[in-house]
């Protein structure tokens, strides 16, 4: 199987615009930055999140506690198989108890990854509230799960892939769609 | 995948690469411990049964405390409770449990090769909780994940075994997966209780203790089966204890980073002193919790539970 | 006239044979003229005798019937197991006439009754001889010898404890005497139980890597060296069953170097296979003794081939499958053997260039019938015709459930094998035919 690129849909500076735009509408919604806490799904959440940190931090100049979720053992489908890069680490240095929890996805696509993290910050503690933000919605939701901040809607066919690539991890900052393609 | 096999009936099975591979998922586990609820929800639905025909308090509820930590349903069947009786085979137990509809069998069993048997009449996954003297996987396992947090790589580290080789499948375990990463083996007890043709295994003989510690990295003390001595494989638990156990004596020889381990419960002033089992180089109580975090990564990682299919980039 | 499988008369001719008797294999084709159940004329070339029924055995090996000094009938007591019909049965299809029975039923075989109870039953089944042995002592504890005079009238050919070792060497002294004024041999189990302990398999590096108990060669070779002493301090004839170690080879081999009455057997098994089977846990490969090294193997080979081991007794040992499903150190020790034996020593010890055929015959009929002065084993005119047909080349593969014996407890399960039994005869009398109907042509 190979991944067959079809077109950019986001540029680097399309991105940060758009990151910069979610992070306005948190502050907004939050009215300001306290007991805001930032948690990324690993893998590609993470580093969004930090990016969505240093967003809010250049408007409103707070720092903001940022933790990472790896929710590989709160998934539904223990038997995938796959292939086999490096499990990520669940850090939250925090205690997320009566925090509002900003939640940060790179693609919101089934909405199983995101109700595996719900799960997993439960056991953590009890929120005051947990929003979602995403940097893609492209559709086929099996659950009922909405985020409350979006990058951009890209409407796809379930054969389409979305692949959001970052700078810490693919060294350079893009938004693509592609297709799988059976060998 | 890191494991592509149905059951962990030991480590002579394994591949050097499986070993890292289990003791890293240990090691994501072994976080879970640190978090407000110990639990994760990775094994709901799944029945595990513990089939345990010789009496281990501490391997049961080591495995039974990994099972619940993963949310798996679990059934405990012991000898005393089960309807084993004589001339009810292993095989229809084994049948009888698995027409209930399990996952997944954790077995001890005093026969050497019964959890190969109960894997080859199965569909289930089994894991090998101790079968006789022949293998005890998860106990290498755990000593091993003990020892790498201690030292990182355990290529060219010592170490030293110290007691009933011969008897012990704790120490077929160890010197099986330690050999596989690259660790030099010293295996050290009076010759009666030295298996024949052990170097083949690819461990070095000594008889001495003092000459055994000399450079060891590593201390793992077997616990004595005190029985034995009946059977005059050793003379006395004094004399034992003055050849063979690990004292504040042989302790000032060590390496002043070399830790001692012991796979539990202790025979205090046999094979070792008490002055040591309560001194600052025993890790006795890390080994214990890193057993649960082991027994863990198996039970996951053997019910197709694989880390690498985390990451669907797409959700 | 026409050969009919299904009425085979009292006179007939088995042509076109190769016959293998005194050790060697006959160059050229013969015949066998049998009358009235006994051996008519051994001839070569084609047949003088006209007129009779004639079997065209298509080069086949026309060979003495077998002759086993060491199998378990396990009648009575243990029918689930095998029963002396059956075990006949096995026998035969086997290429065997005669079978050395072990007293080691329950109860014992330790009296006179009970001797001919095996006789009668033996006779009943029709299909091969059944001598059977006493037990050495009383209900084989140990302790106080049978009345062997009674027994041997009885037709005991012999005593031992086979299982249960002697363990009192006053004992043994004793029944190694008090025999030897009967003129039947002690058949020794050479094991000392205590070096035995709870062993399970040959100790050595498969046991140390299986974490299984092991019996040392010790625990055979001091028992062969203690029952070697008594016969050479007594002049009575010892039989050394199932040797298993080069070290009892060479005991056996310097006591008969030095006048000792002493004869030995080894097992198909033990002169083929090796401890590191036990690796698959299969309990098909735990027997008592074990199967040891391969230089063990290779001694105990080299000395059938030499003479200083007389002969190949099977050691045929029936359990059941539940019995040997058990873990291999709870199963009981023991594998059948009677229908691979031949096979066996074609395959891995002629067409390996270790034995000639005509010995390997030798030692599976007239030298074990000599030793235990059996009434049968030779394949000469007047005799009676106790014989069978082998085709030394024909190839299959071993199918426990193919196996005549009540019990499948076969060690060598699914090997393919050179040298097929094609049909027996006792006393003239056809007792086996190869089910595939090959003998049809
Ligand atoms: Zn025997």
């Amino acid at each position: 199987m190979g991944f067959v690129e079809k077109a950019v849909i986001m540029d680097g500076e399309e991105m940060q615009r758009a990151i910069m735009r979610i992070a306005h509408e948190i502050i907004e919604a939050n009215k300001g930055t306290q007991n805001l806490v930032v948690l990324g799904i690993q893998r590609r959440g993470v580093p969004l999140a930090r990016q969505l940190a240093e967003a809010i931090e250049r408007v409103e100049s707070a720092r903001l506690p940022i933790g990472s979720l790896d929710i590989t053992f709160y998934r539904d489908d223990l038997s995938t198989l796959g292939p086999a890069p490096r499990v990520g680490h669940t850090e939250v240095p925090f205690d997320v108890t009566d925090r509002n929890v900003i939640l940060v996805d790179d693609v919101l696509y089934t909405g199983r990854t995101v109700r595996a993290a719900l799960d997993e910050i439960m056991d953590w503690g009890r929120p005051r509230a947990i929003r979602l933000a995403v940097l893609i919605d492209r559709g086929h939701r099996e659950l009922p799960i909405r985020p409350d901040f979006v990058g951009k809607n890209v409407p796809t066919s379930q054969r389409e892939v979305i692949k959001v690539k970052v700078q810490e991890i693919d060294g350079v900052q893009e938004v693509v769609v592609g297709e799988v393609q059976q060998a | 995948m890191i494991l592509k096999r149905k059951d962990l009936l030991g480590l002579e099975e394994l591949a050097a690469e499986e070993i890292l591979g289990i003791l890293d998922v240990a090691e994501q586990f072994r976080n879970i411990f640190d978090r407000p609820v110990r639990k994760v929800p990775i094994m709901r639905g799944r029945t595990v049964v513990n089939l345990f025909f010789e009496p281990s308090t501490r391997t049961r509820i080591s495995f039974e405390l990994a099972e619940k930590r993963l949310s798996a349903d679990i059934v405990n069947f012991s000898a005393s409770t089960s309807s084993l009786k004589k001339g009810e085979t292993l095989r229809d137990t084994a049948e009888n449990i698995e027409a209930m509809k399990v996952d997944m069998i954790i077995m001890r069993h005093g026969s050497p090769g019964s959890a190969a048997y109960l894997a080859r009449v199965l569909k289930s996954s089994v894991i090998n909780a101790g079968d006789g003297a022949h293998e005890h996987p998860t106990q290498g396992l755990l000593d091993m994940m003990t020892m790498r947090q201690r030292l990182g790589n355990l290529a060219g580290r010592n170490v030293t075994i110290i007691g009933d080789i011969a008897h012990s499948r704790v120490a077929r375990s160890n010197i099986w997966g330690l050999t596989k990463l690259g660790a030099q083996v010293t295996v050290c007890g009076p010759p009666t209780m030295m298996p024949p043709d052990v170097r083949r295994l690819g461990v070095r003989v000594e008889y001495d203790l003092r000459r055994a510690v000399d450079g060891a990295d590593v201390l793992n003390i077997l616990r004595v089966q005190l029985e034995r001595q009946a059977r005059s494989v050793f003379p006395s638990n004094r004399e034992y204890h003055r050849m063979f156990g690990v004292t504040e004596e042989v302790v000032r020889l060590l390496k002043p980073e070399c830790f001692i381990m012991h796979p539990g419960p202790m025979n205090r002033d046999v094979e070792i002193s008490s002055e040591v089992a309560d001194g600052p180089r025993q890790v006795i109580l890390e080994q214990v919790t890193n057993g649960v975090a082991v027994r863990m990564a198996i039970i996951y990682l053997l019910s197709g539970g694989d880390p690498g299919s985390l990451r669907g980039e797409t959700d | 006239m026409d050969w009919n499988w299904r009425s085979i008369p009292a006179e007939y001719v088995i042509a076109n044979v190769r016959v293998c008797r005194g050790g060697k294999l006959a160059k050229r084709r013969g015949f066998l003229h049998v009358k009235k159940g006994k051996v008519e004329t051994v001839g070569v070339g084609e047949p003088t005798a006209e007129g009779f029924p004639t079997l065209d055995a298509g080069g086949w090996v026309c060979a003495p019937g077998l002759v086993d000094l060491h199998a378990h009938f396990r009648e009575p007591g243990q029918e689930e197991k095998e029963t002396i019909a059956t075990g006949s049965r096995a026998a035969a299809a086997g290429g065997f006439t005669a079978v050395v029975t072990m007293p080691n039923t329950q109860p014992a075989i330790d009296n006179a009754g009970l001797v001919r109870y095996v006789i009668d039953r033996g006779l009943e089944a029709g299909l091969c001889r059944v001598f059977p042995t006493g037990a050495i002592s009383t209900g084989r504890t140990g302790e106080t010898l049978c009345e062997y005079g009674e027994m041997v009238a009885a037709g005991a050919v012999g005593f031992t404890d086979d299982g249960s070792p002697v363990a009192h060497g006053g004992l043994m002294r004793n029944a190694l005497e008090y025999a030897s004024m009967l003129g039947v041999p002690i058949v020794s189990h050479a094991e000392d139980r205590t070096l035995a302990g709870a062993g399970v398999m040959h100790e050595g590096y498969w046991a140390t890597r299986l974490g299984l108990e092991g019996i040392p060669r010790a625990a055979e070779d001091a028992c062969t060296y203690r029952d070697i002493e008594l016969a050479r301090a007594t002049g009575a004839h010892l039989h050394v069953a199932h040797v298993s170690t080069r070290g009892s080879v060479e005991l056996i081999r310097r006591a008969k170097a030095e006048g000792v009455r002493v004869t030995a057997e080894a097992t198909p098994h033990h002169l083929t296979l090796d401890h590191s089977l036990c690796r698959s846990w299969s309990t098909m490969f735990k027997m008592n003794p074990p199967l040891r090294e391969p230089d063990d193997v290779a001694a105990v080979a080299q000395a059938l081939a030499e003479g200083v081991i007389d002969c190949v007794s099977t050691d045929h040992a029936p359990h059941t499958a539940t019995e040997k499903e058990l873990q291999f150190d709870q199963a009981p020790f023991g594998v059948v053997g009677l229908e691979t034996a031949l096979a066996v020593g074609i395959t891995h010890l002629v067409r390996e260039g270790r034995l000639d055929l005509g010995v390997l015959v030798q030692r599976m009929s007239e030298r074990p019938a000599e030793i235990f002065h059996l009434p049968c084993g030779r394949l000469e005119e007047g005799n009676d015709a106790d014989f069978m047909l082998f085709d030394p080349d024909e190839i299959w593969s071993v199918d426990p459930a193919a196996l005549q014996s009540k019990s499948k407890n076969t060690a060598f399960a699914g090997q393919t094998l050179t040298g097929r039994v094609k049909a027996t005869f006792l006393r003239g009398r056809l007792t086996w035919r190869d089910a595939d109907g090959s003998l049809e042509k």
